[in-house]
Protein backbone atom coordinates (compact mmCIF):
# COMPACT_ATOMS: atom_id res chain seq x y z
CA UNK A 1 0.00 0.00 0.00
CA UNK A 2 1.18 3.49 -0.85
CA UNK A 3 1.88 5.42 2.34
CA UNK A 4 0.66 8.99 2.81
CA UNK A 5 3.83 9.75 4.74
CA UNK A 6 7.01 7.78 4.40
CA UNK A 7 10.34 8.36 6.10
CA UNK A 8 13.31 6.20 5.16
CA UNK A 9 16.57 6.26 7.08
CA UNK A 10 16.41 9.95 8.01
CA UNK A 11 19.56 11.30 9.62
CA UNK A 12 20.23 14.75 10.88
CA UNK A 13 22.73 16.23 13.24
CA UNK A 14 23.14 19.81 14.32
CA UNK A 15 26.33 21.77 14.76
CA UNK A 16 27.95 20.98 18.12
CA UNK A 17 27.54 17.31 17.35
CA UNK A 18 23.97 16.81 18.53
CA UNK A 19 22.43 13.89 16.64
CA UNK A 20 18.72 14.54 16.30
CA UNK A 21 17.83 11.72 13.91
CA UNK A 22 19.77 8.51 13.61
CA UNK A 23 18.14 6.56 10.80
CA UNK A 24 14.47 7.25 11.47
CA UNK A 25 12.03 5.23 9.34
CA UNK A 26 8.28 4.84 9.45
CA UNK A 27 5.22 4.84 7.21
CA UNK A 28 1.74 6.24 7.70
CA UNK A 29 -1.22 4.70 5.85
CA UNK A 30 -3.50 7.26 4.18
CA UNK A 31 -6.51 8.45 6.15
CA UNK A 32 -5.16 7.41 9.52
CA UNK A 33 -3.90 9.11 12.64
CA UNK A 34 -0.32 8.25 13.42
CA UNK A 35 1.61 9.27 16.51
CA UNK A 36 5.33 9.68 16.96
CA UNK A 37 5.73 9.12 20.67
CA UNK A 38 8.87 9.92 22.57
CA UNK A 39 10.36 12.14 25.25
CA UNK A 40 11.46 15.69 24.52
CA UNK A 41 14.59 15.67 22.42
CA UNK A 42 13.94 12.24 20.89
CA UNK A 43 13.93 13.82 17.42
CA UNK A 44 10.19 14.04 16.76
CA UNK A 45 10.17 17.74 15.96
CA UNK A 46 13.18 17.40 13.69
CA UNK A 47 11.34 14.67 11.81
CA UNK A 48 8.32 16.94 11.39
CA UNK A 49 10.51 19.81 10.18
CA UNK A 50 12.00 17.56 7.50
CA UNK A 51 8.64 16.12 6.45
CA UNK A 52 7.14 19.61 6.18
CA UNK A 53 10.08 20.90 4.03
CA UNK A 54 11.37 23.33 6.65
CA UNK A 55 14.63 21.46 7.28
CA UNK A 56 16.74 19.18 5.13
CA UNK A 57 17.99 15.78 6.27
CA UNK A 58 21.71 14.94 6.13
CA UNK A 59 20.75 11.57 4.68
CA UNK A 60 17.66 9.51 3.94
CA UNK A 61 14.51 10.24 1.99
CA UNK A 62 10.98 11.24 2.83
CA UNK A 63 7.79 11.39 0.81
CA UNK A 64 4.50 13.05 1.64
CA UNK A 65 1.46 12.19 -0.49
CA UNK A 66 3.87 10.46 -2.85
CA UNK A 67 5.99 13.61 -3.31
CA UNK A 68 9.64 13.85 -2.36
CA UNK A 69 10.03 16.51 0.33
CA UNK A 70 13.27 17.82 -1.17
CA UNK A 71 12.72 17.46 -4.92
CA UNK A 72 9.07 18.42 -4.86
CA UNK A 73 9.06 20.78 -1.87
CA UNK A 74 6.67 23.28 -3.47
CA UNK A 75 4.02 20.69 -4.22
CA UNK A 76 4.41 19.17 -0.77
CA UNK A 77 3.76 22.61 0.74
CA UNK A 78 0.49 22.92 -1.17
CA UNK A 79 -0.63 19.53 0.14
CA UNK A 80 0.11 19.81 3.84
CA UNK A 81 -1.13 21.73 6.84
CA UNK A 82 1.26 22.27 9.72
CA UNK A 83 0.75 23.06 13.37
CA UNK A 84 4.21 23.64 14.76
CA UNK A 85 5.38 23.08 18.30
CA UNK A 86 4.55 26.35 20.03
CA UNK A 87 2.09 28.83 18.63
CA UNK A 88 2.82 30.57 15.33
CA UNK A 89 0.07 33.16 15.55
CA UNK A 90 0.81 36.71 14.38
CA UNK A 91 -0.02 38.45 17.65
CA UNK A 92 -0.37 41.88 16.08
CA UNK A 93 -3.27 40.78 13.90
CA UNK A 94 -6.79 39.60 14.71
CA UNK A 95 -7.83 35.97 14.48
CA UNK A 96 -9.68 36.62 11.25
CA UNK A 97 -6.73 38.49 9.72
CA UNK A 98 -4.41 35.61 10.61
CA UNK A 99 -6.72 33.14 8.92
CA UNK A 100 -7.29 35.32 5.89
CA UNK A 101 -3.57 35.84 5.23
CA UNK A 102 -2.85 32.15 5.70
CA UNK A 103 -5.58 31.33 3.18
CA UNK A 104 -4.31 33.90 0.69
CA UNK A 105 -1.02 32.03 0.46
CA UNK A 106 -2.75 29.05 -1.14
CA UNK A 107 -4.32 28.95 -4.53
CA UNK A 108 -7.32 26.95 -3.57
CA UNK A 109 -9.76 26.69 -0.72
CA UNK A 110 -13.36 25.77 -1.00
CA UNK A 111 -15.32 25.26 -4.24
CA UNK A 112 -13.58 26.61 -7.34
CA UNK A 113 -16.62 28.30 -8.83
CA UNK A 114 -16.98 30.79 -5.97
CA UNK A 115 -15.23 34.17 -6.17
CA UNK A 116 -11.91 33.81 -4.33
CA UNK A 117 -12.43 36.56 -1.81
CA UNK A 118 -15.93 35.51 -0.82
CA UNK A 119 -14.94 31.85 -0.64
CA UNK A 120 -12.03 32.64 1.66
CA UNK A 121 -14.13 34.85 3.95
CA UNK A 122 -16.66 32.06 4.19
CA UNK A 123 -13.99 29.47 4.94
CA UNK A 124 -12.45 31.70 7.62
CA UNK A 125 -15.82 32.25 9.29
CA UNK A 126 -16.57 28.53 9.21
CA UNK A 127 -13.26 27.70 10.89
CA UNK A 128 -13.62 30.48 13.47
CA UNK A 129 -17.01 29.10 14.45
CA UNK A 130 -15.85 25.53 14.49
CA UNK A 131 -12.94 26.32 16.81
CA UNK A 132 -14.98 28.51 19.14
CA UNK A 133 -13.25 31.71 18.07
CA UNK A 134 -16.15 33.46 16.38
CA UNK A 135 -16.69 35.91 19.24
CA UNK A 136 -12.99 36.74 19.43
CA UNK A 137 -12.47 36.75 15.66
CA UNK A 138 -11.91 40.47 15.35
CA UNK A 139 -9.80 40.91 18.45
CA UNK A 140 -6.02 41.21 18.32
CA UNK A 141 -4.65 37.76 19.12
CA UNK A 142 -2.12 39.07 21.63
CA UNK A 143 -5.03 39.00 24.08
CA UNK A 144 -5.96 35.37 23.33
CA UNK A 145 -5.41 32.65 25.92
CA UNK A 146 -2.90 29.88 25.17
CA UNK A 147 -5.74 27.51 24.28
CA UNK A 148 -7.32 30.04 21.91
CA UNK A 149 -4.02 30.68 20.14
CA UNK A 150 -3.55 26.93 19.77
CA UNK A 151 -7.02 26.53 18.29
CA UNK A 152 -6.27 29.35 15.87
CA UNK A 153 -3.04 27.56 14.90
CA UNK A 154 -5.05 24.48 14.00
CA UNK A 155 -7.68 26.51 12.16
CA UNK A 156 -4.92 28.15 10.11
CA UNK A 157 -3.41 24.79 9.25
CA UNK A 158 -6.81 23.67 7.95
CA UNK A 159 -7.74 26.74 5.93
CA UNK A 160 -6.86 25.14 2.57
CA UNK A 161 -8.26 21.74 3.53
CA UNK A 162 -4.94 19.88 3.38
CA UNK A 163 -4.79 16.16 2.67
CA UNK A 164 -2.02 15.63 5.22
CA UNK A 165 -1.93 17.38 8.56
CA UNK A 166 1.08 17.61 10.87
CA UNK A 167 0.52 18.38 14.53
CA UNK A 168 3.75 18.84 16.45
CA UNK A 169 3.03 18.57 20.18
CA UNK A 170 -0.43 20.09 19.77
CA UNK A 171 -1.35 20.00 23.45
CA UNK A 172 1.94 20.74 25.17
CA UNK A 173 1.63 23.59 27.63
CA UNK A 174 -2.18 23.51 27.73
CA UNK A 175 -4.26 23.08 30.87
CA UNK A 176 -5.63 19.56 31.34
CA UNK A 177 -9.23 20.61 30.53
CA UNK A 178 -8.16 22.47 27.42
CA UNK A 179 -6.13 19.43 26.43
CA UNK A 180 -9.19 17.21 26.68
CA UNK A 181 -11.11 19.59 24.39
CA UNK A 182 -8.23 19.57 21.96
CA UNK A 183 -8.21 15.77 21.91
CA UNK A 184 -11.87 15.73 20.99
CA UNK A 185 -11.15 18.23 18.23
CA UNK A 186 -8.24 16.20 16.83
CA UNK A 187 -10.21 12.97 16.99
CA UNK A 188 -12.93 14.63 14.97
CA UNK A 189 -10.48 15.97 12.40
CA UNK A 190 -9.15 12.53 11.82
CA UNK A 191 -12.56 11.09 11.10
CA UNK A 192 -13.14 13.69 8.44
CA UNK A 193 -12.56 13.35 4.69
CA UNK A 194 -9.77 10.82 4.74
CA UNK A 195 -7.23 13.20 6.22
CA UNK A 196 -3.93 11.72 7.21
CA UNK A 197 -2.76 13.10 10.54
CA UNK A 198 0.75 12.84 11.93
CA UNK A 199 0.90 13.80 15.56
CA UNK A 200 3.92 14.01 17.79
CA UNK A 201 3.53 13.83 21.50
CA UNK A 202 5.31 13.05 24.71
CA UNK A 203 2.04 12.26 26.44
CA UNK A 204 1.49 8.54 26.44
CA UNK A 205 -2.25 8.88 26.97
CA UNK A 206 -2.47 11.21 24.00
CA UNK A 207 -0.95 8.68 21.63
CA UNK A 208 -3.04 5.92 23.18
CA UNK A 209 -6.28 7.89 22.84
CA UNK A 210 -5.87 9.47 19.44
CA UNK A 211 -3.63 7.38 17.26
CA UNK A 212 -4.49 4.28 15.28
CA UNK A 213 -0.79 3.55 14.97
CA UNK A 214 2.13 4.61 17.13
CA UNK A 215 5.87 4.71 16.52
CA UNK A 216 8.00 4.96 19.63
CA UNK A 217 10.96 7.24 18.98
CA UNK A 218 14.03 7.10 21.12
CA UNK A 219 17.31 8.91 20.41
CA UNK A 220 16.43 9.61 16.80
CA UNK A 221 15.24 6.12 15.90
CA UNK A 222 11.94 4.27 15.81
CA UNK A 223 12.30 1.48 18.34
CA UNK A 224 8.82 -0.02 17.93
CA UNK A 225 5.71 0.60 15.90
CA UNK A 226 2.20 -0.74 15.62
CA UNK A 227 -1.26 -0.09 16.97
CA UNK A 228 -1.32 0.76 20.69
CA UNK A 229 -3.02 -2.60 21.25
CA UNK A 230 -0.38 -4.54 19.34
CA UNK A 231 2.40 -2.83 21.21
CA UNK A 232 0.82 -3.60 24.55
CA UNK A 233 0.00 -7.15 23.55
CA UNK A 234 3.61 -7.83 22.73
CA UNK A 235 4.35 -7.31 26.37
CA UNK A 236 2.18 -10.30 27.28
CA UNK A 237 0.51 -10.20 30.61
CA UNK A 238 0.34 -7.76 33.45
CA UNK A 239 2.71 -5.20 34.84
CA UNK A 240 3.63 -5.48 38.49
CA UNK A 241 4.83 -2.33 40.23
CA UNK A 242 6.26 -2.69 43.73
CA UNK A 243 7.25 0.33 45.76
CA UNK A 244 10.01 -0.66 48.20
CA UNK A 245 10.50 0.95 51.59
CA UNK A 246 14.06 1.91 50.69
CA UNK A 247 16.75 1.21 48.07
CA UNK A 248 18.29 -2.26 48.13
CA UNK A 249 20.48 -2.40 45.03
CA UNK A 250 21.19 -5.93 43.71
CA UNK A 251 19.44 -7.83 46.44
CA UNK A 252 15.99 -7.30 44.92
CA UNK A 253 16.81 -8.76 41.52
CA UNK A 254 18.52 -11.80 42.97
CA UNK A 255 15.48 -12.41 45.16
CA UNK A 256 13.25 -12.64 42.09
CA UNK A 257 15.53 -14.40 39.63
CA UNK A 258 14.51 -17.94 40.73
CA UNK A 259 10.79 -17.16 40.24
CA UNK A 260 9.31 -18.51 36.98
CA UNK A 261 6.10 -16.54 37.41
CA UNK A 262 7.72 -13.14 36.70
CA UNK A 263 10.08 -11.83 34.01
CA UNK A 264 11.57 -8.54 32.76
CA UNK A 265 12.49 -7.52 36.28
CA UNK A 266 13.90 -3.99 36.56
CA UNK A 267 14.71 -1.97 39.63
CA UNK A 268 14.84 1.79 39.46
CA UNK A 269 15.64 3.25 42.87
CA UNK A 270 12.76 2.25 45.13
CA UNK A 271 10.55 1.04 42.29
CA UNK A 272 10.52 -2.56 41.18
CA UNK A 273 8.81 -3.47 37.90
CA UNK A 274 8.20 -6.90 36.51
CA UNK A 275 5.86 -8.65 34.11
CA UNK A 276 3.74 -11.72 34.74
CA UNK A 277 1.27 -13.71 32.67
CA UNK A 278 -1.09 -13.69 35.58
CA UNK A 279 -0.50 -10.79 37.91
CA UNK A 280 -2.85 -11.98 40.61
CA UNK A 281 -1.04 -15.27 41.02
CA UNK A 282 2.44 -13.79 40.80
CA UNK A 283 2.06 -11.11 43.46
CA UNK A 284 2.02 -13.39 46.55
CA UNK A 285 5.08 -15.21 45.21
CA UNK A 286 6.92 -11.95 44.65
CA UNK A 287 6.08 -10.68 48.11
CA UNK A 288 7.16 -13.94 49.69
CA UNK A 289 10.49 -13.90 47.84
CA UNK A 290 11.16 -10.31 48.78
CA UNK A 291 10.33 -10.94 52.41
CA UNK A 292 12.63 -13.92 52.61
CA UNK A 293 15.46 -11.71 51.34
CA UNK A 294 14.70 -9.04 53.89
CA UNK A 295 13.31 -6.54 51.41
CA UNK A 296 10.57 -4.30 52.81
CA UNK A 297 7.56 -3.42 50.65
CA UNK A 298 5.55 -0.18 50.82
CA UNK A 299 2.89 -0.93 48.21
CA UNK A 300 2.08 -3.22 45.29
CA UNK A 301 0.08 -2.60 42.13
CA UNK A 302 -0.90 -4.86 39.29
CA UNK A 303 -1.87 -3.15 36.04
CA UNK A 304 -2.70 -3.96 32.46
CA UNK A 305 0.26 -2.91 30.32
CA UNK A 306 0.43 0.75 29.38
CA UNK A 307 2.46 2.44 26.66
CA UNK A 308 4.83 3.46 29.42
CA UNK A 309 5.62 -0.23 29.89
CA UNK A 310 6.09 -0.55 26.14
CA UNK A 311 8.48 2.34 26.23
CA UNK A 312 10.39 0.77 29.11
CA UNK A 313 10.66 -2.52 27.29
CA UNK A 314 12.08 -1.03 24.08
CA UNK A 315 14.34 1.64 25.47
CA UNK A 316 15.37 0.20 28.81
CA UNK A 317 14.26 3.28 30.68
CA UNK A 318 11.01 4.72 31.86
CA UNK A 319 9.49 7.64 30.09
CA UNK A 320 9.98 9.92 33.08
CA UNK A 321 13.64 8.93 33.31
CA UNK A 322 14.15 9.72 29.61
CA UNK A 323 12.52 13.11 30.05
CA UNK A 324 14.65 13.89 33.08
CA UNK A 325 17.77 12.80 31.19
CA UNK A 326 16.88 15.21 28.38
CA UNK A 327 16.28 18.05 30.79
CA UNK A 328 19.67 17.32 32.32
CA UNK A 329 21.40 17.30 28.91
CA UNK A 330 19.91 20.66 28.07
CA UNK A 331 21.48 22.35 31.06
CA UNK B 1 1.36 36.89 -10.80
CA UNK B 2 1.52 34.74 -7.70
CA UNK B 3 4.62 36.58 -6.56
CA UNK B 4 2.99 39.98 -7.00
CA UNK B 5 -0.17 38.88 -5.21
CA UNK B 6 1.74 37.35 -2.32
CA UNK B 7 3.95 40.43 -2.05
CA UNK B 8 0.82 42.56 -1.85
CA UNK B 9 -0.63 40.43 0.97
CA UNK B 10 2.61 40.61 2.92
CA UNK B 11 2.90 44.36 2.40
CA UNK B 12 -0.66 44.83 3.62
CA UNK B 13 0.15 42.80 6.72
CA UNK B 14 3.05 45.09 7.62
CA UNK B 15 1.16 48.26 6.74
CA UNK B 16 -1.65 47.13 9.02
CA UNK B 17 0.86 46.79 11.86
CA UNK B 18 2.03 50.30 11.11
CA UNK B 19 -1.53 51.59 10.95
CA UNK B 20 -2.14 50.21 14.44
CA UNK B 21 0.94 51.95 15.84
CA UNK B 22 1.03 55.27 13.98
CA UNK B 23 2.96 56.87 16.84
CA UNK B 24 5.87 54.77 15.67
CA UNK B 25 6.36 57.07 12.67
CA UNK B 26 6.26 60.05 15.01
CA UNK B 27 8.85 58.55 17.36
CA UNK B 28 11.23 57.81 14.51
CA UNK B 29 10.95 61.45 13.42
CA UNK B 30 12.47 62.79 16.64
CA UNK B 31 16.01 62.14 15.48
CA UNK B 32 15.76 63.73 12.01
CA UNK B 33 14.02 66.76 13.48
CA UNK B 34 16.94 67.19 15.87
CA UNK B 35 19.38 66.88 13.00
CA UNK B 36 17.50 69.31 10.85
CA UNK B 37 16.61 71.96 13.43
CA UNK B 38 19.38 71.79 16.05
CA UNK B 39 22.23 70.75 13.81
CA UNK B 40 21.00 73.12 11.13
CA UNK B 41 20.98 76.01 13.59
CA UNK B 42 24.27 75.04 15.23
CA UNK B 43 26.22 74.96 11.96
CA UNK B 44 24.32 77.77 10.29
CA UNK B 45 27.52 79.65 9.59
CA UNK B 46 29.48 76.84 7.88
CA UNK B 47 28.19 78.05 4.51
CA UNK B 48 30.48 81.04 4.99
CA UNK B 49 33.51 78.75 4.62
CA UNK B 50 35.13 79.60 1.28
CA UNK B 51 34.19 76.98 -1.28
CA UNK B 52 30.86 76.03 0.37
CA UNK B 53 28.47 76.97 -2.40
CA UNK B 54 25.08 77.07 -0.67
CA UNK B 55 22.65 79.83 0.12
CA UNK B 56 21.39 78.30 3.38
CA UNK B 57 22.69 75.44 5.51
CA UNK B 58 19.21 74.11 6.27
CA UNK B 59 18.47 73.87 2.56
CA UNK B 60 21.83 72.13 2.07
CA UNK B 61 21.22 69.76 4.98
CA UNK B 62 17.57 68.85 4.31
CA UNK B 63 18.16 66.34 1.45
CA UNK B 64 20.87 64.71 3.58
CA UNK B 65 18.49 64.38 6.52
CA UNK B 66 15.82 62.86 4.26
CA UNK B 67 18.32 60.28 3.00
CA UNK B 68 19.68 59.60 6.47
CA UNK B 69 16.23 59.08 7.92
CA UNK B 70 15.34 56.63 5.17
CA UNK B 71 18.44 54.59 5.95
CA UNK B 72 18.22 54.84 9.74
CA UNK B 73 14.68 53.50 9.81
CA UNK B 74 14.83 50.87 7.13
CA UNK B 75 18.03 49.50 8.64
CA UNK B 76 15.98 48.26 11.61
CA UNK B 77 13.60 46.31 9.39
CA UNK B 78 15.28 43.03 10.36
CA UNK B 79 14.21 43.46 13.99
CA UNK B 80 10.59 42.71 13.19
CA UNK B 81 11.69 39.73 11.10
CA UNK B 82 13.57 38.34 14.12
CA UNK B 83 10.37 38.79 16.12
CA UNK B 84 8.57 36.72 13.46
CA UNK B 85 11.31 34.07 13.67
CA UNK B 86 10.97 33.87 17.44
CA UNK B 87 7.19 33.64 17.27
CA UNK B 88 7.24 30.86 14.68
CA UNK B 89 5.47 33.03 12.11
CA UNK B 90 8.29 32.79 9.57
CA UNK B 91 8.49 29.02 9.91
CA UNK B 92 4.72 28.86 9.33
CA UNK B 93 5.10 30.86 6.12
CA UNK B 94 8.05 28.78 4.95
CA UNK B 95 6.03 25.56 5.02
CA UNK B 96 3.27 27.22 2.98
CA UNK B 97 3.55 27.87 -0.78
CA UNK B 98 4.52 31.52 -0.24
CA UNK B 99 7.58 32.68 -2.20
CA UNK B 100 10.61 33.80 -0.18
CA UNK B 101 10.87 36.88 -2.37
CA UNK B 102 7.40 37.93 -1.26
CA UNK B 103 8.37 37.65 2.42
CA UNK B 104 11.28 40.06 1.87
CA UNK B 105 9.56 42.34 -0.64
CA UNK B 106 6.53 42.83 1.61
CA UNK B 107 8.74 44.18 4.39
CA UNK B 108 10.66 46.40 2.03
CA UNK B 109 7.62 47.91 0.40
CA UNK B 110 6.30 48.77 3.85
CA UNK B 111 9.61 50.48 4.64
CA UNK B 112 9.28 52.39 1.38
CA UNK B 113 5.88 53.71 2.42
CA UNK B 114 7.38 54.83 5.73
CA UNK B 115 10.27 56.51 3.92
CA UNK B 116 7.87 58.53 1.77
CA UNK B 117 5.74 59.61 4.75
CA UNK B 118 8.78 60.67 6.76
CA UNK B 119 10.38 62.42 3.80
CA UNK B 120 7.22 64.45 3.25
CA UNK B 121 7.24 65.55 6.89
CA UNK B 122 10.93 66.49 6.84
CA UNK B 123 10.62 68.46 3.62
CA UNK B 124 7.56 70.28 4.96
CA UNK B 125 9.46 71.09 8.15
CA UNK B 126 12.46 72.34 6.17
CA UNK B 127 10.17 74.59 4.14
CA UNK B 128 8.63 75.96 7.34
CA UNK B 129 12.01 76.92 8.78
CA UNK B 130 12.90 78.72 5.59
CA UNK B 131 14.65 76.26 3.29
CA UNK B 132 13.74 76.24 -0.37
CA UNK B 133 14.07 73.56 -3.02
CA UNK B 134 14.63 75.32 -6.33
CA UNK B 135 14.51 72.00 -8.16
CA UNK B 136 10.75 72.04 -7.53
CA UNK B 137 8.34 69.13 -7.10
CA UNK B 138 10.18 67.04 -9.69
CA UNK B 139 13.45 67.45 -7.81
CA UNK B 140 11.84 66.52 -4.50
CA UNK B 141 10.28 63.46 -6.15
CA UNK B 142 13.75 62.35 -7.27
CA UNK B 143 15.03 62.92 -3.71
CA UNK B 144 12.21 60.69 -2.42
CA UNK B 145 12.94 58.05 -5.04
CA UNK B 146 16.64 57.75 -4.22
CA UNK B 147 15.82 57.78 -0.50
CA UNK B 148 13.35 54.97 -1.08
CA UNK B 149 15.99 53.03 -3.04
CA UNK B 150 18.51 53.49 -0.24
CA UNK B 151 15.92 52.57 2.38
CA UNK B 152 14.97 49.44 0.43
CA UNK B 153 18.63 48.48 0.11
CA UNK B 154 19.27 48.79 3.83
CA UNK B 155 15.94 47.12 4.58
CA UNK B 156 16.99 44.12 2.48
CA UNK B 157 20.43 44.01 4.12
CA UNK B 158 18.90 44.22 7.57
CA UNK B 159 16.49 41.37 6.82
CA UNK B 160 19.30 39.25 5.42
CA UNK B 161 21.45 39.81 8.49
CA UNK B 162 18.43 39.24 10.71
CA UNK B 163 17.95 35.79 9.14
CA UNK B 164 21.62 34.96 9.57
CA UNK B 165 22.15 36.38 13.07
CA UNK B 166 18.68 35.60 14.44
CA UNK B 167 19.40 37.52 17.63
CA UNK B 168 18.19 41.01 18.24
CA UNK B 169 21.28 42.01 20.23
CA UNK B 170 23.61 40.94 17.41
CA UNK B 171 21.59 42.79 14.80
CA UNK B 172 21.42 45.94 16.94
CA UNK B 173 25.20 45.85 17.34
CA UNK B 174 25.87 45.35 13.64
CA UNK B 175 23.40 48.06 12.62
CA UNK B 176 24.76 50.64 15.01
CA UNK B 177 28.27 49.79 13.93
CA UNK B 178 27.46 50.59 10.32
CA UNK B 179 25.02 53.52 10.32
CA UNK B 180 26.92 56.50 11.72
CA UNK B 181 30.21 55.85 9.87
CA UNK B 182 28.31 55.61 6.59
CA UNK B 183 26.60 58.90 7.37
CA UNK B 184 29.78 60.74 8.27
CA UNK B 185 31.75 59.31 5.35
CA UNK B 186 29.52 61.24 2.98
CA UNK B 187 28.63 64.76 1.98
CA UNK B 188 25.53 64.76 4.21
CA UNK B 189 26.80 67.52 6.50
CA UNK B 190 29.51 69.22 4.48
CA UNK B 191 30.15 69.98 0.82
CA UNK B 192 32.25 67.27 -0.83
CA UNK B 193 35.11 69.63 -1.72
CA UNK B 194 35.53 70.52 1.98
CA UNK B 195 35.82 67.03 3.42
CA UNK B 196 39.28 65.39 3.70
CA UNK B 197 40.57 63.83 0.49
CA UNK B 198 40.59 60.22 1.77
CA UNK B 199 36.99 60.60 2.92
CA UNK B 200 36.04 61.79 -0.56
CA UNK B 201 37.45 58.58 -1.98
CA UNK B 202 35.53 56.46 0.52
CA UNK B 203 32.40 58.51 -0.15
CA UNK B 204 32.58 57.62 -3.83
CA UNK B 205 31.77 54.04 -2.85
CA UNK B 206 29.27 54.93 -0.13
CA UNK B 207 25.64 54.32 -1.12
CA UNK B 208 24.53 56.96 1.38
CA UNK B 209 26.61 59.48 -0.50
CA UNK B 210 25.15 58.33 -3.83
CA UNK B 211 21.66 59.06 -2.53
CA UNK B 212 22.67 62.40 -1.00
CA UNK B 213 24.44 63.52 -4.18
CA UNK B 214 21.51 62.56 -6.41
CA UNK B 215 18.88 64.03 -4.08
CA UNK B 216 20.74 67.26 -3.43
CA UNK B 217 21.51 67.82 -7.07
CA UNK B 218 17.92 67.12 -8.15
CA UNK B 219 16.50 69.61 -5.63
CA UNK B 220 19.03 72.32 -6.49
CA UNK B 221 18.63 75.22 -8.93
CA UNK B 222 20.84 73.56 -11.54
CA UNK B 223 20.34 69.81 -11.37
CA UNK B 224 23.01 67.56 -12.81
CA UNK B 225 20.72 64.87 -14.22
CA UNK B 226 23.61 62.73 -15.41
CA UNK B 227 24.95 62.53 -11.87
CA UNK B 228 21.49 61.86 -10.43
CA UNK B 229 20.77 59.12 -12.97
CA UNK B 230 24.11 57.36 -12.47
CA UNK B 231 23.78 57.43 -8.67
CA UNK B 232 20.21 56.13 -8.88
CA UNK B 233 21.44 53.34 -11.15
CA UNK B 234 24.19 52.40 -8.66
CA UNK B 235 21.59 52.28 -5.91
CA UNK B 236 19.24 50.15 -8.00
CA UNK B 237 22.05 47.71 -8.77
CA UNK B 238 23.00 47.45 -5.12
CA UNK B 239 19.36 46.94 -4.18
CA UNK B 240 19.09 43.95 -6.52
CA UNK B 241 22.18 42.39 -4.92
CA UNK B 242 20.85 42.98 -1.42
CA UNK B 243 17.47 41.50 -2.31
CA UNK B 244 19.17 38.38 -3.63
CA UNK B 245 21.24 38.18 -0.44
CA UNK B 246 18.18 38.52 1.80
CA UNK B 247 16.17 35.94 -0.14
CA UNK B 248 19.03 33.46 0.06
CA UNK B 249 19.49 34.09 3.76
CA UNK B 250 16.34 32.02 4.42
CA UNK B 251 18.55 29.00 3.75
CA UNK B 252 20.79 29.97 6.63
CA UNK B 253 17.74 30.16 8.87
CA UNK B 254 16.38 26.84 7.61
CA UNK B 255 19.70 25.15 8.29
CA UNK B 256 19.45 26.28 11.90
CA UNK B 257 15.98 24.89 12.64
Amino acid sequence: MEHAIEAEGLRKSYPKGVTALDGLSFGVPPGSVFALLGPNGAGKSTAVKILTTLAKPDAGTARVAGLDVIEDADRVRRTIGVVAQGSAVDVQATGRENLRLQGQLYEKWGPAHRPRRAALEERAQELLERFGLADAADRITRGYSGGMQRRLDIAMALVHDPAVLFLDEPTTGLDPEVRADMWAEIAQLAGERQKTVLLTTHYLEEADQLAERVAIVDRGKVVAQGTPEELKRELRGDAIHVDLDREYNGRVTSALTPLDAVRDVTVDGRVLRARADDGGRAVPLVLQALESHGVGVASVRVARPSLDDVYLKYTGRTFDAAEAEQAEAKR
Amino acid sequence: MTLIRQTLYMTLRHLRELWRQPWFVAVTLVQPVIWLLLFGALFKKVIEIPGFHAHSYIAFLAPGVVVMTAMFNAAWSGMSLIDDLNRGVTARFLVSPVRREALIAGRILKETVVVVIQSLIIVALALIVGASFPGGVGGVAVLFAVSALLGATFGALSNGFGLIMRQEEALIGATQFILLPLTFLSSTFLATNLIPRWMQHVADFNPVNWAVQAGRSATSAHPDWGLAASRAAFLAGLLVLCLAFATNAFRSYQRSV
